[in-house]
């Protein structure tokens, strides 16, 4: 079933070597793809024209700490001509960025954003890398495994400086 | 001739017209915004972070809190999710309800929609209308299972409670009403010259451009693509019920009026139809290692007791692996993104907020036309701050 994935077919054709592992569970196809050649690989999955994976449903990060490399970016395709879901995945070090898509889909925007935000990732090429869901000069990212779920300063009052 | 240069205002976060607490600032030439940057997450609380300290059971009361409007909704494609990464099948008569369930959620949240984007733009009269009939739906939900807001009715692997005595009646009372007060909404909207003036060629988001933001539900297809995951990957047994997928042509405010409206029709008749063929059987799948033993053996055997005290406290252990499911909310695709490392908590779990991203796409909307339209724009996307925020 993994192996006859039109899209896992056609980046094996194109470039063998884009593709780390595909694996599948529950009927989702996981494709790991290296850091380097995630942009690639998704430029050629939204113009190919039997593919055109032209929504990006979800963008998000994953830590898997103390494994290493630590952070998983994950990307959701969605193809309106297929009707098609295709899960892609980077893996990210600690302290290393990853590359931003932005520039195919804008929804990708706000959810690097995110990612950034929570996980601190920063995204290369992306045009208004800044935090969204907390303000800025939060310190620390609350998604992060070893970051406490009370978050490390919830029995001290919180004073604004002003 | 006088030097002339932009104004920046700041229109949130506390503004009747935001929906909640969203800050945008604007800036101005004239009135005319050249550019519009929002500002989110004042109300931020860090769900999924909190899921990953929660058994499976005790995360679905926190579903209810993102998008409070459609909370059976967001139930649903948490417990999807669940099930899927269990592989547990639900009993049909439990899919029916769920989809009754989250259909009359549908409505009593675009009642809520309908009432305050008429509110904002001026038409006052529709609020307490469709407050009435929410108040409907309210009460169903109350005797169903407890709560009006925050029902938390659904469980991983069917529904908390099978429906009480006399509730068929009153739901069927409120679906055969319903089309009546549809033409009550209509008659002060649709054809009103105010509100064709106001929405009509306002705040238009192209197809290609609705996609490539990622805007998914009533929204997308206010600009013309018929898509709905209902149709897309039927979940919950939606493949048995007829329904249409309405879309718009243009993409402005009408269209997204016009479009939420008649999906309101297809929930009425989608929930007449599961009423009419509700099949008998158990509410709850049979799967000892995941779901909670009826209360009254809990009372009455100790096997029982024990397994009611292990799944309440320890939780069940999924296999190893990741799934993604995603159900049509009020607002968009919602979908659960769950990572389980074998263990009794998820390792990670997302949730793809259809409101976020339906609102990443809003200065697209809005740049270049008159700040008046701002809010006609805001109050059309639908958007519920406590999904956006999470």
């Amino acid at each position: 079933m993994v192996e006859i994935h039109p899209a896992v077919k056609k980046l094996r054709e194109k470039d063998p070597s884009s593709i780390l592992e595909v694996t599948s569970f529950r009927g989702e196809v996981n494709v790991t793809v290296p850091k380097k050649d995630i942009f690639e690989v998704c430029r050629f999955l939204y113009t190919d024209p039997d593919l055109q994976y032209h929504m990006l449903t979800d963008l998000c990060g994953v830590d898997y700490f103390p494994q290493s490399p630590r952070f998983e970016v994950v990307y959701l395709l969605y193809s309106f001509k297929t009707n098609d879901r295709l899960r892609l995945k980077t893996r990210v070090e600690l302290g290393e960025s990853a590359v931003s898509v932005e520039s195919i889909w804008k929804a990708a925007n706000w959810l690097e954003r995110e990612v950034y935000d929570l996980f601190g990732i920063p995204f290369e090429n992306h045009p208004d890398l800044r935090r969204i869901l907390l303000w800025d000069g939060y310190e620390g990212h609350p998604l992060r495994k070893d970051y406490p779920v009370e978050g490390p300063d919830f029995d001290k009052p919180f004073v604004p400086e002003v | 001739m006088a030097e002339t240069r932009l104004m920046t205002i700041n229109m949130g976060p506390q503004h009747p017209a935001t929906h909640g607490v969203l800050r945008l600032v604007l800036e101005l030439d004239g009135e005319v915004i050249v550019k519009a940057t929002p500002h989110i997450g004042h109300l931020h609380r860090g769900v999924e972070k909190l899921a990953e300290a929660k058994t499976y059971h005790q995360v679905i009361p926190l579903t209810d809190r993102l998008d409070y409007t459609n909370a059976m909704g967001n139930n649903l494609a948490y417990v999807l999710a669940v099930e899927k990464l269990l592989g547990i099948e639900v009993p049909k008569r439990a899919q029916y309800l769920r989809v009754m369930m989250t259909e009359l959620q549908r409505i009593a949240a675009h009642l809520i929609w309908l009432g305050t984007h008429a509110l904002d733009i001026g038409a006052m009269t529709l609020l307490f209308y469709n407050f009435r009939e929410r108040e409907e739906i309210l009460k169903i939900f109350e005797e169903v299972s407890g709560g009006r807001l925050t029902p938390t009715y659904l469980r991983i692997g069917g529904v908390s409670k099978d429906l009480p005595d006399g509730i068929e009646g009153k739901i069927k009372n409120f679906v055969e009403a319903f089309p009546g007060h549809m033409k009550e909404y209509e008659t002060l909207l649709t054809k009103n010259v105010i509100w064709l003036k106001r929405t009509k060629e306002v705040g238009i988001i192209s197809k290609e451009d609705a996609i490539n933001w990622g805007v998914t539900g009533p929204t997308l297809r206010g600009s013309g693509v018929k898509w709905d995951v209902r149709k897309a990957f039927p979940y919950s047994g939606y493949e048995d019920f007829e329904f249409d997928i309405p879309t718009g042509s243009v993409g402005d405010v009408y269209d997204r009026y016009y479009v939420r409206l008649r999906e309101m029709e297809w929930s009425n008749l989608i929930v007449k139809q599961a009423l009419d063929r509700l099949p008998e059987g158990p509410v709850l799948a049979d799967d000892p290692k995941v779901v909670l033993p009826p209360k009254e053996m809990v009372l009455t055997d100790i096997a029982s007791l024990i397994r009611h005290f292990k799944i309440a406290s320890e939780g069940f252990k999924p296999p190893q692996g990741e799934v993604y499911a995603s159900v049509e909310a009020s607002k968009g695709e919602l979908g659960f993104y769950i990572v389980s490392d074998g263990s009794n908590r998820p390792l990670r779990m997302r949730i793809r907020p259809p409101s976020f991203l339906n609102l990443s796409a809003l200065p697209k909307m809005i740049e270049g036309s008159l700040i008046a339209d701002v809010v006609s724009a805001i109050g059309s996307i639908d958007i519920v701050l406590g999904e956006i925020d999470r």
